[in-house]
């Protein structure tokens, strides 16, 4: 059983195990308080809420383990999202066909990685701080999107982009399918390739890994251009979702990636943190919300609640790691 | 070093009164002795050493001294002839005790008036800030040390050495008559060194105490009286200074002797691997010949600033010559960036172990394949945990690296164990020249001879070493032959073998 423990812990991530339990004390409570909870229907709206927000998280993920942030995911989604919509409506609107969408989604998200990677290259070799570059970058994109937009939605897309936003591969709600895979090519790609590892390293001690022989500011670049290319996944989704893209849609989820990446915990100094973990918490988060939402409070309560878990997790945290340290030292 | 400092005349302990005198000390934590049963005393106004190896000891017993640690029941413990039975950090600071650790504790964004006299800012209740005051405060403790220092200037603009003097000043200021001095002279040129222990030699004077703890034994030896030597956490002995050697001193803190004879053997006729003709780099250093050969162990050192890390980083491909070259086997070698100096095969352990050498907070494992990542990828293009966990054993092995698991920060390790990681790390590249920037900055005596050791095994394995150090002792006994570099410029050349060490250290640092 500890040896189980230590390798759960090891391959997936410290801290796992406790986010489990979380997400089965909250999933009991809430099928305790409510019928509704525990209902196929909750289940699926869950599945397709959890995604949009997933997919963002996975944005900002790498630019944190990096050392840095991205303030710029939600913009760049928007733009690539308006990028995707401009392409359909030019090649017959409604009546667009697939290879119009699928050419549209490429051409979006070369668009997310494009701003990505400016970025990138701003912060590699101007050395700039990640924090200015992107927010200078999601003032740029948002003044940008709402001048070509006139601050109105875009609207009139093909019917087959519903069976996108809400439908099903073998029973499983397309957008969650979306985001699983993502997650699991960050997964490997942050766990098993040399970028990943790089930026591990680019994390902890920039210096050391250039000494090293790492190549810091292509690895930078990358990092961004990633997470740029993810905000445009994003995007498409959400227009998929809405059937309609309207630029500042989803502003309110920025500071939520932020939360969710912290709960999941991504050390907020760069160096440390895993996908599996962020993943269980952006789950936690969900289910937060829709439980409460099925009790009849206040979408703000559960904001609320939000900033609490994560205080919580703080608390929790601090006591699992004197228990253990108490733990060696007796050993 | 520096026959130029006269030692104190023979301190006699039996004629002073002592300032601290502490018996029969033990601190168990979690089953381990960390102190067994020591004994340690200091006189009024002396200067003593407290010598031992990382573990020995050292920093418990001072805790102990501090009030930071409660010593196991049994403990006598006297402060200025007062018997006292239990010590807080605060009634410590009161009877006159001071530590000035490595980090030295200072507020890097205050004035040096404000830092000297910040303890004088503390109490209960609240007053008003007065700047003349502090002022005031500052300049009288300055005056005691006999030096002169910019009182309204940031600290950070300020030089470690100058850093230090404040820390000083700060311990004066609230009465300390017995101060602790945690390697302090680990960062300073010899110069700076030397104008320390005038400082120290000035306290001492009027009566403080100075206790230095230090692993770099040849000022110990210059400026203490006594010397408490610790080893695993028993007292191994209390010495005059007067007739002590180095080497002996080393004897008494590790238990081992080391041969300390010239190891270098002629290596005229090996093939040369690296040669550098007229390398110039404006500022940096200028028109640098030299060459190093296979199987040779190229000795550079020079005084801190003569150019050495900057030539360094030149062949390393981090900074761009103005004018000469680098050849590797025969070859010209242009770099553009130290990518390309690592797939020639020159690698760079550097002197700044915890900022540049290693990821201190990663795992040991991660830090040994950083630079050979492509040779543990499979042929998915993926990272091989196989191969990965082959090559991390292999080196925990062949260097015999004494670590708890591969997953373990590197932080966690000892200096010697750290710089064997460093060096495991740039072999695995199977370099063709090995560059050595300071390799023992940090490092105890012993494992130092344990580095000495794998360094002379590779060059008789045929690689190329240059070995820098501003330690002349480390290069004389060590390296096959010496150069000598300052202010930028290589001005001397030495066998050896035909230079006595003492020759040596009047060449470099007179």
């Amino acid at each position: 059983m500890r040896a189980l423990y230590a390798r759960l812990d090891k391959e997936l991530g410290t801290g796992v195990i406790g986010l489990v339990g979380f997400l089965l004390l909250v999933l009991v409570v809430f099928s305790l308080a409510t019928p509704q909870f525990l209902t196929v229907a909750n289940f699926g709206s869950m599945a397709f809420q959890l995604p949009e927000l997933g997919l963002l998280t996975l944005a900002m993920l790498m630019p944190i383990i990096s050392g840095g942030f991205n303030l710029a995911i939600i913009y760049t989604a928007n733009i690539s999202g308006l990028t995707l919509a401009w392409i359909l409506n030019q090649n017959g609107g409604v009546d667009a066909g697939m290879p119009v969408f699928l050419f549209g989604s490429a051409a979006a998200i070369a668009v997310g990685a494009l701003s990505g990677c400016v970025m990138g290259l701003v912060i590699a070799y101007v050395g700039a701080h990640p924090i200015l570059v992107s927010l200078a970058m999601m003032i740029f994109l948002r003044g940008l999107g709402e001048f070509l937009t006139r601050g109105g939605d875009i609207s009139g897309f093909p019917d087959f982009l519903h069976g996108i936003g809400h439908g099903f591969i073998l029973g499983i709600p397309v957008p969650l399918v979306i985001f699983l895979a993502a997650a699991l090519v960050w997964h490997v790609l942050l766990n098993r390739t040399r970028h990943g590892f790089s930026v591990f390293m680019i994390g902890s001690n920039i210096r050391a890994a250039h000494y090293s022989g790492i190549h810091t500011k292509r690895t930078l670049t990358l990092i961004y251009t990633l997470s740029g290319a993810m905000c445009a996944i994003a995007g498409i989704l959400m227009l998929t979702r809405f059937n309609s893209v309207r630029v500042g849609h989803g502003e309110a989820l920025l500071l939520v990636t932020v939360l969710a990446c912290f709960l999941g915990g991504i050390d907020p100094f760069g160096g440390f943190g895993r996908v599996v973990p962020v993943v269980l918490a952006l789950v936690i988060l969900q289910v937060l919300s829709s439980g409460l939402n099925l009790l009849g409070a206040n979408q703000h309560l559960s904001t609320a609640v939000w900033g609490l878990f994560l205080i919580a997790v703080m608390i929790l945290r601090w006591l699992a790691a004197t228990y253990r340290s108490s733990n060696r030292k007796r050993e | 070093m520096g026959a130029m400092i006269q030692k104190d005349d023979g301190f006699d302990a039996a004629k002073s009164e002592p300032a601290i005198r502490f018996g029969h000390v033990s601190k168990v934590f979690g089953g381990v002795r960390a102190l067994d049963d020591v004994s340690f005393e200091v006189g009024r106004g002396e200067v003593h050493c407290l010598a031992g190896e990382n573990g020995s000891g050292k920093s418990t017993l001072i805790k102990i001294i501090t009030g930071v640690y409660r010593p196991e029941p049994g403990a006598e413990m006297e402060y200025f002839g007062k018997a006292e039975t239990s010590v807080t950090p605060n009634s410590a600071r009161g009877r006159g005790i001071a530590v000035i650790w490595q980090d030295l504790a200072l507020f890097p964004e205050m004035t040096v008036a404000e830092n000297i006299a910040f303890d004088t800012l503390l109490g209960i209740r609240p007053r008003l800030v007065s700047h003349k005051g502090m002022r005031d405060t500052a300049r009288a403790a300055l005056a005691k040390l006999g030096v002169d220092l910019d009182l309204e200037a940031r600290l950070n603009t300020l030089p470690i050495a100058q850093r230090q003097v404040v820390a000083i000043a700060r311990a004066l200021v609230s009465d300390a008559r017995l101060i602790f001095m945690d390697e302090p002279t680990a960062s300073l040129t010899q110069a700076e060194t030397d104008h320390l222990l005038a400082v120290v030699r000035t306290l001492s004077a009027a009566g403080v105490a100075v206790v230095f703890v230090s692993h770099r034994l040849a000022e110990v030896l210059e400026i203490s009286s006594r010397v408490t030597v610790l080893r695993d956490g028993r007292l191994v002995g209390v010495y005059q200074t007067q007739g002590m050697t180095q080497s002996r001193l080393t004897e008494l803190m590790t238990g081992k002797t080391f041969d300390t004879v010239v190891g270098a053997r002629d290596t005229a006729a090996n093939r040369k691997v690296l040669e550098i003709e007229n390398l110039t780099r404006r500022g940096e250093y200028e028109d640098v010949s030299l060459v190093v050969r296979a199987g040779e162990i190229l000795g550079l050192t020079g005084l801190i600033g003569a150019g050495r890390t900057e030539l360094c980083h030149t062949l390393f491909g981090m900074t761009r010559p103005d004018r000469g070259t680098i050849r590797l086997n025969g070859k010209v070698l242009t770099m553009n960036s130290n990518r390309d100096a690592v797939a020639a095969g020159i690698a760079y352990v550097s002197e700044d172990r915890l900022a540049l050498g290693l990821v201190q907070p990663q795992s040991i494992a991660d830090n040994l394949v950083i630079p050979v990542l492509d040779r543990i990828s499979g042929a998915d293009g993926l990272i091989s945990r196989r191969k990965k966990g082959d090559l991390v054993r292999k080196w925990l092995v062949d260097l015999a690296i004494k670590t708890g698991r591969p997953e373990d920060a590197v932080a966690t390790l000892s200096g010697g164990n750290q710089q064997r990681v460093a060096l495991a790390k740039w072999l695995a590249t199977e370099p063709k020249v090995l560059i050595l920037d300071s390799p023992t900055v940090g490092v105890d005596v012993g494992a130092r001879a344990g580095i000495y050791k794998i360094v002379r095994a590779l060059a008789d394995q045929g690689l190329a070493i240059l070995l820098i150090s501003d330690e002349v002792s480390e290069v004389h006994f060590n390296a096959d032959r010496i150069l000598h570099m300052a202010g930028g410029r290589m001005i001397g050349e030495y066998d050896p073998r035909r230079t006595t060490l003492h020759e040596l250290e009047e060449a470099v640092y007179a």
